[in-house]
C-alpha cells in the first residue's frame, strides 16, 4: 500500500506554489488531528484503561485461568497452522504468476484477492455448507470421526480463508518488479530451480515476503467474525483470544475482557511498529533503485 | 515423439506446472469451493424461496440498516480521508510520521477489540457518552454507534488510497495553475480534486464494501434490537444460531453479489484512473 | 565450437519475430547480429541461449558443432549470456556474483573453494576490476557492471558467449572502450561470441562477420567490408552508413523502381562544371572536424545531398552557401525492384583528377 517513493524523498520541500495559506494550514491539520484523536486514540486509550480499572493486581489474574491460558494457546496454534499456509500459498502463487506467462493470469490474481471483499460472517457461513454436518462433506468428516465446525480445524480453515490474500498480495508487486532477468541469468548458469528460489527470488523480496507475513499474523490472531460462525464458542476448546473477550464481555466481566483485548492492542501496536519500519525499509530500498536507476542512465560512474 | 508440441509448450524458467498447480488447488479448494456453496445452496431454493427469504421485514430492515449506514460512514470518511491525506502529505507537524502509521491501526487492531473499546467510550457511562447522553445524544446501543464503529474500520481505506496519489501528484500541476492566476481554492477544485476522483470514489467504494460486511466491531456498540439495530451479518449469525440455512445464505448471497458488483466498480475506477492519468500498467 | 540455426521461425501471437531464419558462425569468430529494433536480432540470441524456443512446427534446429541441441534446456547448453542490463545478482557482490555459476554445480563437479576464489580473482584481473569484490552492484558504474556481467558469463568455462546489446546502456566513451576491450578478451578466450547490437558503427568495427536482419529475416551476412562495400539490399545501403538517395526515374514502364545510391565520401566536388559533372548549389557548410560535410541542392531534381569531403579542399575551393558547382560521384549503387525480386548493378565511375 505505501510502496509508492515519495517524491518528497527524491526532492526536499515544496514549491510556494504548493502551500496553502497560513491559516488554512492550521485550520485543516487541527481538524484532522482531532478526528483521528477521538476516532482512533480514545478507544485505543479505552481499552488499556478498562483492563487497568481494577489496578494490576486484577489485571494479571485475568490471564490466571486455564480458559484464558488455552484461549491464548489455541490463537498461537491458529496463526501458527494459517500462515505458513498462506505464505508457501503466496510463494507458489507468485512464482507462477509473475515468472511466468499464461492466459487467464489476471483472473487468477483477481481471484486471489476475492476472500478481501467477503464478509467475514459469509466466510464462515459458507464453510458451515460445506464442512457442517449437514453439509456437502459433513457426513464424509464424520465418517472418518473428524470434526471441522465447531472444533479446531473449522477455525483455522476459517482464518486461512480470512487471510488468505494476504502474502501473495504483498509478494506478487515486489517480485513483478524485480523481473525475470536475474532468474534468466541464474539458469543459464547453471542453477536449479531450488537454487534460484533460494540464493535469487526469495532475497530479493525478502521485506515484502516478511511484510506480507507481518500483515497475515496480525488478522490470523485478531479475527473474530469468521471464526465466531465456526467455532461453537465452547470454552477451553474452541475459543481463540478474540472469542474470550467477547465470552468475558458478555458476561459483564469488564476487567478480564479488556485485559484480554489490551493483550490483541499490543500485539496490533508493535504490528504496526514492526510495519512502518519495514515500509520505511522498502522505501529506501526503492529510492536506491531509483536513484541507481538515474546513474545508470546518465552514467556517472561510481566513485 | 512429438517435437512440435514440445517445443510452444516448453519453459524457460522451472517449476510453471508445480506453482500453478499449487495456486489453482489450493485457490479452488479453500476459497472457490466453500464460495460456490453458497449460490448452489441458494439455487435448490429456486427463486420464489429466494426472494420470500430475502423480503422478511426483519431481513429488509436489517439490510437497509446495513447499506444505509455504510454508505454515510463511506462517504463521512471519504472526506475526512481526503482531509487526513491533504495533511498527512502536505504538512510538516511534530509527529507527523506518528500520526501516519496509526492511520492503519483498524487494520491492525482485532474488530472484537475495536468493538468493546468504542462501546466502553459510547456506552451512556463511558467518556464521550456521558457528555453526549446529557445533552440528549444517544451513541451507543443506537444507529450512531453502528455509524461510529464503521466509520472506524473504514477509515484505512479511505485515506490510504488517496494518499499516495497525493503525494505524487506533479508539483507542476499546481505551479502552473498558480501562474495562471487561480487561487489556492480554485487549483484545490479545478485541478487537484478531478485527479483524486478516481482514488476518491475507490477508498468509497471499498469503505462502503467494509461496512456492509463488518461484524466484530459493530455488535457490541449496536444493542442488536430486530427491526432497529440488527445489522445485516448479525442477522446471518442470528438465523444460523437457529439452524436456518437457508436464510443465512440468502443474505450471504445478497452481501456476496453486492461486495462483488463493488469489487467490478473498483476495478472499473482503478482503469478509468490508469486511462486518465494515461498509466497503462495494471 | 562452431553454431548453426537453421530454419528457424518464431511468432509472438500474431506478429513474425523470425521468419526462417540461417545463422552460420564458425568456431571463435566474433559475430554481429545488426538491425533496428524489432528486427528478431535479440529473439534469435535469446533462442541460441534457450530462453526462448522457436515456433513448433519442428523444423528449426539448432546445432552445436553438429549436435542438435533444441531439446537442451538452457542450463545444460553450457552457454554464457551477458543480458542487455546485465542482470547482476542485486543481493549478492561482485565475488559471488562472478562465482556464482561454479557454487551450483552439483557437489561432485564443484571446484574446491580455493579453486573457486582463483578463478574469481583471475577473471577480475582480466576484467580489470581487481580490488572490487566486496562492491555490490549497484555501488559500480554501468562498465563495471558491464564487466562483471561478462566475467560470471565466462567464469563457468561456457564454449559460445551471447551479449544482448552490450554496449547499449553506457554512454559513448566507455562504448569505445569497452569494444576494443571485449575484442582483445575474445581473442584472447578464441571465444565463439554472437552479439547483439542496432549499432552499425560498432558491428562494423567489432566482428569477424556481421548479420544484417530486417523484418524477421536476415538481409545479408558477410564480413563488414562485404556488407559495406557490396550490400545486397537497399536496406543494408541504407542501414550501414550514411547515404544518399536519388529518385531518379522511379517508376519505370514494366512496372519496376529504380533507386540510385551514392555514398557521401563518393561525391567528388569540382569547382567548375565539367564535361560529365551534375550541376548543384551548395546550401550549407559544416567544416567543424576532419571532414567537411557539404549540403547540397542537385539542381535537376531539387533533391537534397550530402558529400563528405576532406576539409584541404573545402578549404581550397572557398566554399559557401549559394555556389553552383559540379558534382562527379565515384561509385553509384543502382536497385532495380520488380515485384518480389530486385537486381542491382554498380556503376564505378573512373576517379579523375580535376584539370
Amino acid at each position: 500500500m505505501a510502496k509508492t517513493v515519495h517524491p518528497r524523498l527524491l526532492s526536499p520541500g515544496f514549491s510556494r506554489a504548493m502551500q496553502d495559506p497560513k491559516w488554512a494550514r492550521r485550520l485543516l491539520c487541527g481538524t484532522a488531528l482531532l478526528f483521528l484523536a477521538l476516532l482512533l486514540l480514545v478507544p485505543l486509550a479505552a481499552v488499556f484503561t478498562e483492563a487497568l480499572r481494577k489496578g494490576w493486581g486484577a489485571f494479571f489474574e485475568s490471564f490466571n485461568n486455564p480458559d484464558a491460558r488455552y484461549a491464548i494457546y489455541l490463537t498461537l496454534l491458529v496463526a501458527g497452522i494459517s500462515v505458513p499456509l498462506n505464505l508457501v500459498f503466496g510463494l507458489a502463487a507468485s512464482w507462477a504468476v509473475t515468472k511466468h506467462d499464461f492466459p487467464g493470469k489476471s483472473l487468477l490474481i483477481t481471484l486471489i484477492d476475492l476472500p478481501f471483499s467477503v464478509s467475514p460472517v459469509v466466510s464462515g457461513l459458507i464453510l458451515v455448507l460445506v464442512f457442517g454436518v449437514h453439509g456437502w462433506f459433513g457426513s464424509f468428516f464424520n465418517s472418518i470421526g473428524l470434526q471441522v465446525i465447531f472444533a479446531v480445524p473449522g477455525i483455522v480453515l476459517a482464518t486461512v480463508f480470512v487471510t488468505f490474500p494476504f502474502v501473495a498480495r504483498e509478494i506478487i508487486p515486489a517480485m513483478e518488479a524485480a523481473g525475470r532477468d536475474e532468474e534468466q541469468a541464474a539458469i543459464m548458469l547453471g542453477a536449479s530451480w531450488w537454487q534460484i528460489l533460494h540464493r535469487i527470488t526469495l532475497p530479493n523480496v525478502r521485506w515484502a515476503l516478511l511484510y506480507g507475513v507481518l500483515l497475515c499474523n496480525a488478522r490470523a490472531m485478531g479475527e473474530f467474525g469468521a471464526v465466531s460462525v465456526v467455532s461453537g464458542h465452547i470454552r477451553g476448546e474452541t475459543n481463540t483470544v478474540p472469542l474470550h473477550v467477547e465470552i468475558l464481555y458478555n458476561e459483564y466481566n469488564f476487567v478480564a475482557a479488556f485485559a484480554m483485548a489490551s493483550l490483541l492492542a499490543v500485539l496490533a501496536l508493535l504490528t504496526l511498529v514492526a510495519k512502518t519500519a519495514l515500509e520505511w525499509r522498502i522505501q529506501h530500498l526503492e529510492k536506491e533503485a531509483v536513484t541507481e536507476r538515474t546513474r545508470h542512465r546518465e552514467n556517472e560512474p561510481a566513485a | 515423439m512429438n517435437k512440435n508440441k514440445r517445443n510452444s509448450s516448453r519453459r524457460v524458467l522451472p517449476g510453471f506446472g508445480i506453482s500453478l498447480g499449487y495456486t489453482v488447488m489450493y485457490l479452488s479448494l479453500i476459497v472457490l469451493l466453500p464460495l460456490s456453496a453458497a449460490f448452489i445452496e441458494t439455487a435448490g431454493m429456486g427463486l420464489e424461496g429466494f426472494w420470500n427469504a430475502v423480503t422478511r421485514p426483519r431481513v429488509l430492515a436489517a439490510l437497509k440498516l446495513s447499506f444505509g449506514l455504510s454508505l454515510i460512514a463511506a462517504f463521512v470518511n471519504s472526506v475526512a480521508g481526503l482531509l487526513v491525506a491533504w495533511v498527512l502529505a502536505r504538512y510538516q507537524f511534530p509527529g507527523r510520521k506518528l500520526v501516519d502509521a496509526a492511520i492503519d491501526l483498524p487494520f491492525a487492531l482485532p474488530t472484537a477489540v475495536a468493538g468493546i473499546a468504542l462501546t466502553a467510550v459510547y456506552a451512556p457511562n463511558g467518556w464521550l457518552g456521558a457528555p453526549l447522553a446529557d445533552i440528549g445524544i444517544k451513541i451507543a446501543f443506537a444507529p450512531p454507534g453502528i455509524l461510529i464503529a464503521l466509520m472506524f474500520v473504514g477509515l484505512p481505506f479511505a485515506v490510504r488510497t488517496v494518499q499516495p496519489v497525493l503525494e505524487n501528484l506533479d508539483s507542476e500541476l499546481e505551479e502552473a495553475s498558480a501562474m495562471l492566476g487561480a487561487s489556492r481554492l480554485t487549483t484545490f477544485r479545478r485541478v487537484i480534486l478531478p485527479v483524486l476522483l478516481p482514488s476518491v470514489l475507490t477508498g468509497f467504494a471499498m469503505c462502503f464494501a467494509r461496512g456492509v460486511g463488518e461484524y466484530g466491531s459493530v455488535v457490541f456498540i449496536s444493542g442488536n434490537m430486530p427491526m432497529k439495530t440488527e445489522i445485516a451479518p448479525l442477522l446471518i449469525v442470528t438465523e444460523l444460531e437457529q439452524y436456518d440455512f437457508h436464510a443465512a445464505t440468502a443474505i450471504a448471497v445478497v452481501m456476496l453479489l453486492l461486495s462483488f458488483s463493488v469489487l467490478f466498480i473498483i476495478n472499473m475506477l482503478q482503469a478509468w484512473s490508469n486511462r486518465r492519468t494515461g498509466h497503462s500498467r495494471a | 565450437m562452431s553454431l548453426s540455426a537453421i530454419n528457424i521461425s518464431k511468432h509472438f501471437g500474431r506478429t513474425c519475430a523470425l521468419d526462417k531464419v540461417n545463422l552460420e558462425v564458425k568456431s571463435g569468430q566474433l559475430v554481429a547480429l545488426l538491425g533496428p529494433s524489432g528486427s528478431g536480432k535479440t529473439t534469435l540470441l535469446r533462442i541460441l541461449a534457450g530462453l526462448d524456443y522457436p515456433d513448433g512446427d519442428g523444423e528449426g534446429r539448432l546445432l552445436f558443432q553438429g549436435r542438435d541441441v533444441m531439446d537442451l534446456p538452457a542450463r545444460e547448453r553450457g552457454v554464457g549470456m551477458v543480458f542487455q542490463h546485465y542482470a547482476l545478482f542485486r543481493n549478492m557482490n561482485v565475488f559471488d556474483n562472478i562465482a556464482f555459476g561454479m557454487t551450483v554445480l552439483k557437489r561432485r563437479e564443484r571446484p574446491s573453494s580455493n579453486a573457486i576464489r582463483d578463478r574469481v580473482m583471475e577473471l577480475l584481473a582480466k576484467v580489470h576490476l581487481q580490488g572490487l569484490e566486496k562492491r555490490m552492484p549497484h555501488q559500480l558504474s554501468g562498465g563495471q557492471r558491464q564487466r562483471v556481467a561478462l566475467a560470471r558469463a565466462v567464469a563457468i568455462r561456457p564454449q559460445i558467449l551471447l551479449l544482448d546489446e552490450p554496449f547499449g546502456a553506457l554512454d559513448a566513451k566507455v562504448r569505445k572502450e569497452l569494444r576494443r576491450w571485449l575484442r582483445t578478451f575474445q581473442e584472447e578466450e578464441k571465444l565463439t561470441t554472437v552479439f547483439v547490437t542496432h549499432d552499425q558503427e560498432e558491428a562494423l568495427e567489432l566482428a569477424d562477420e556481421v548479420v544484417v536482419m530486417n523484418n524477421a529475416r536476415v538481409e545479408q551476412s558477410g564480413s563488414p567490408q562485404e556488407v559495406y562495400d557490396h550490400p545486397a539490399s537497399p536496406f543494408v545501403i541504407e542501414f550501414l552508413g550514411n547515404v544518399n538517395r536519388l529518385k531518379r526515374g522511379r517508376v519505370q514502364p514494366d512496372g519496376s523502381v529504380t533507386s540510385l545510391y551514392v555514398r557521401p565520401h563518393d561525391i567528388q566536388i569540382c569547382k567548375h562544371l565539367q564535361g560529365h559533372t551534375l550541376e548543384a548549389r551548395v546550401l550549407h557548410v559544416f567544416s567543424a572536424g576532419s571532414v567537411g560535410r557539404v549540403t547540397l541542392e542537385y539542381l535537376e531534381s531539387g533533391e537534397m545531398l550530402e558529400a563528405e569531403v576532406p576539409r584541404s579542399e573545402v578549404d581550397s575551393m572557398h566554399l559557401a552557401s549559394g555556389q553552383t558547382v559540379g558534382l562527379r560521384f565515384r561509385h553509384i549503387r543502382i536497385f532495380t525492384r520488380k515485384g518480389e525480386t530486385s537486381t542491382q548493378e554498380l556503376i564505378e565511375v573512373p576517379y579523375e583528377h580535376e584539370a
